[in-house]
């Protein structure tokens, strides 16, 4: 049976009839129409699928729609504001954080939630704070520079 | 996945009367972290899930003289970051703070990490929590790297909870409601190494769910370390928690317990007597590991575990007493 679901995704009100057994990534990405936030593992490990829910950092493949009822949600395309990048976004294309892309939105979002309990990482805690998000290219270095990258504009 | 039916009642007294007495029917969700993958390969086919995210009583972090009340839906995340925890109850505070990626910190609870179901790849391939194919026992000659090396069988899994070692080393107890009423358990029997296929790795009763976690005031010092492969995404290969209560710079009482080593959390007798009297010293905390392991059961491919989880017990000493007197 259906369930009635209402939630905010980036800053917009949605409401939907959703099966319960549905995960939130096929919400946001057949329902919603966002197709920011990746499906690569569907098993909680790659990251790419990384949202926020209720402004902390979590895999949208390992979460059921219903669980999002009532809730806040932020994907890769509620950053960019009036036009402009995040300034996280800005960073990944300044210092090349992305080969394919195809983790790029789930990074920037890990990333966002690292520079928001963590302003000045060490490159140890940058690392630690994407071990949930897998880059299949490979291009962990310039990722790294990336956010730190971003964490200098946060500070100055 | 298999269609359910899904619940969302806001009190525990709703939820408790929305669970069924027999096993398989239906299933508590909290953050979903592991029921949802173990719903995806059809390992867990509930027809009803009773979510109990919406049920305020099951939150909070209390602290006060008689110790720390801990709501089931306390999150991964909340328990590494609370200030009182990491005080005084340091042993908790690191094993919540291993647990990898900050994405499960987040959705991960303290209830569901004591319930997850273990990571044995036979159990989740659907060989049951044993292990067997028409009888015959798969792990002893299987990829049993990642597995037991305590207890001697026929389980052989692991038990999967990185708290439940910090949490018995502590001698904390969880709270268990049904309709019918409510018990508390100690975690240390909380956790079942199964003898047949029809027993579950936990007391939880499939009609109850466990309201809280309540750790007495806390040992001078504890800790908790952990041995993983890399610093990936994965489960421990050894961890110990340890529990100390000093008189002056002797050990007065040690709890040593080691985790994702046996399908329990398993306490080390051996390395506790043998800390008893002693400083904390290179020396006597290698000596507690060795004794720690002294009885250790490894199988063909997990040998290399008993090492480690002979340096996790010393280095969790040292650990507890690092920077004081
Ligand atoms: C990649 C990865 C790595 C991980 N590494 C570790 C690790 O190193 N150490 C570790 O300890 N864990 C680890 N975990 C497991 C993680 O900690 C658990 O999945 C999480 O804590 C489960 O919490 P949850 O709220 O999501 O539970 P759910 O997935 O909602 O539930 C898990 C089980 O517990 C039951 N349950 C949940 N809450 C209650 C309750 N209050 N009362 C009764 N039953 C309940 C559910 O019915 C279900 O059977 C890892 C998980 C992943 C995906
Ligand atoms: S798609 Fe969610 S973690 Fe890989
Ligand atoms: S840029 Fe290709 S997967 Fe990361």
């Amino acid at each position: 049976m259906k369930r009635k679901i209402s939630l905010r995704i980036n800053g917009k009100p949605y409401t939907d009839e959703v099966e319960p057994r549905l995960l939130l990534i096929h919400y946001l990405r057949e329902v919603a129409g966002l197709t920011g936030p990746h499906i690569g593992c569907e098993t909680s490990i790659c990251g790419a699928c990384t949202v926020m829910l209720q402004g902390r950092a979590v895999k949208s493949c390992t979460m059921f729609a219903v669980q999002a009822d009532g809730r806040e949600i932020v994907t890769i395309e509620g950053l960019a504001a009036n036009g402009a990048l995040d300034p996280v976004q800005q960073a990944f294309w300044n210092e090349h954080g992305l080969q394919c892309g195809f983790c790029t939105p789930g990074m920037i979002m890990a990333t966002k939630q690292l520079l928001q309990d963590n302003p000045s990482p060490t490159d140890l805690e940058i690392r630690h704070g994407l071990e949930g998000n897998l880059c299949r290219c490979t291009g962990y270095q310039h990722i790294v520079n990336a956010v730190k990258a971003a964490a200098g504009k946060a500070g100055a | 996945m298999q269609a359910f039916e899904y619940a969302n009642p806001s009190t525990l007294q709703e939820a408790v009367a929305l669970l069924a007495p027999q096993r398989g029917q239906t299933d508590v969700l909290a953050g979903g972290t592991d029921l949802i993958s173990l719903m995806k390969d059809y390992i867990h086919t509930p027809k009803r899930l009773v979510n109990i995210k919406n049920i305020q009583e099951l939150e909070g972090i209390r602290a006060s003289a008689g110790g720390l009340r801990i709501g089931a839906l306390v999150t991964m995340d909340e328990l590494a970051r609370n200030a009182e925890v990491r005080a005084s109850y340091k042993a908790l505070a690191d094993a919540a703070a291993g647990i990898p990626s900050p994405q499960i910190r987040h959705m991960g609870t303290v209830g569901g990490d004591l319930c997850q179901r273990p990571r044995c790849w036979y159990f989740r391939g659907g060989f049951g929590l044993l292990a067997t194919d028409n009888g015959k026992p798969l792990v002893p000659d299987g990829e049993n790297h990642y597995h037991a090396i305590f207890g001697g069988g026929p389980a052989y899994f692991v038990s999967a909870s990185s708290l439940g070692p910090a949490l018995v080393a502590m001698g904390a107890r969880v709270k268990l409601v049904s309709a019918k009423g409510s018990r508390e358990v100690a975690v240390k029997s909380f956790f079942v190494a199964p003898k047949d296929e029809n027993t579950r790795e936990i007391v939880l009763r499939p009609d109850e769910i466990l309201s809280e976690i309540l750790v007495p005031a806390p040992a001078v010092h504890s800790a908790t370390y952990e041995v993983r492969q890399k610093e990936a995404l994965d489960w421990p290969l050894a961890a110990a928690s340890v529990a100390l209560t000093m008189k002056g710079s002797v050990v007065a009482g040690a709890k040593v317990v080691m985790g994702h080593v046996a399908p329990i959390p398993w306490e080390a007798a051996a390395a506790e007597k043998a800390l008893a009297g002693k400083t904390i010293t290179a020396a006597s905390a290698e000596a507690a590991g060795k004794a720690a392991v002294e009885d250790a059961q490894p199988l063909s491919r997990n040998a290399y575990k008993v090492q480690l989880a002979s340096v996790a017990v010393k280095r969790a000493l040292l650990e507890a007493v690092k920077g004081k007197a």
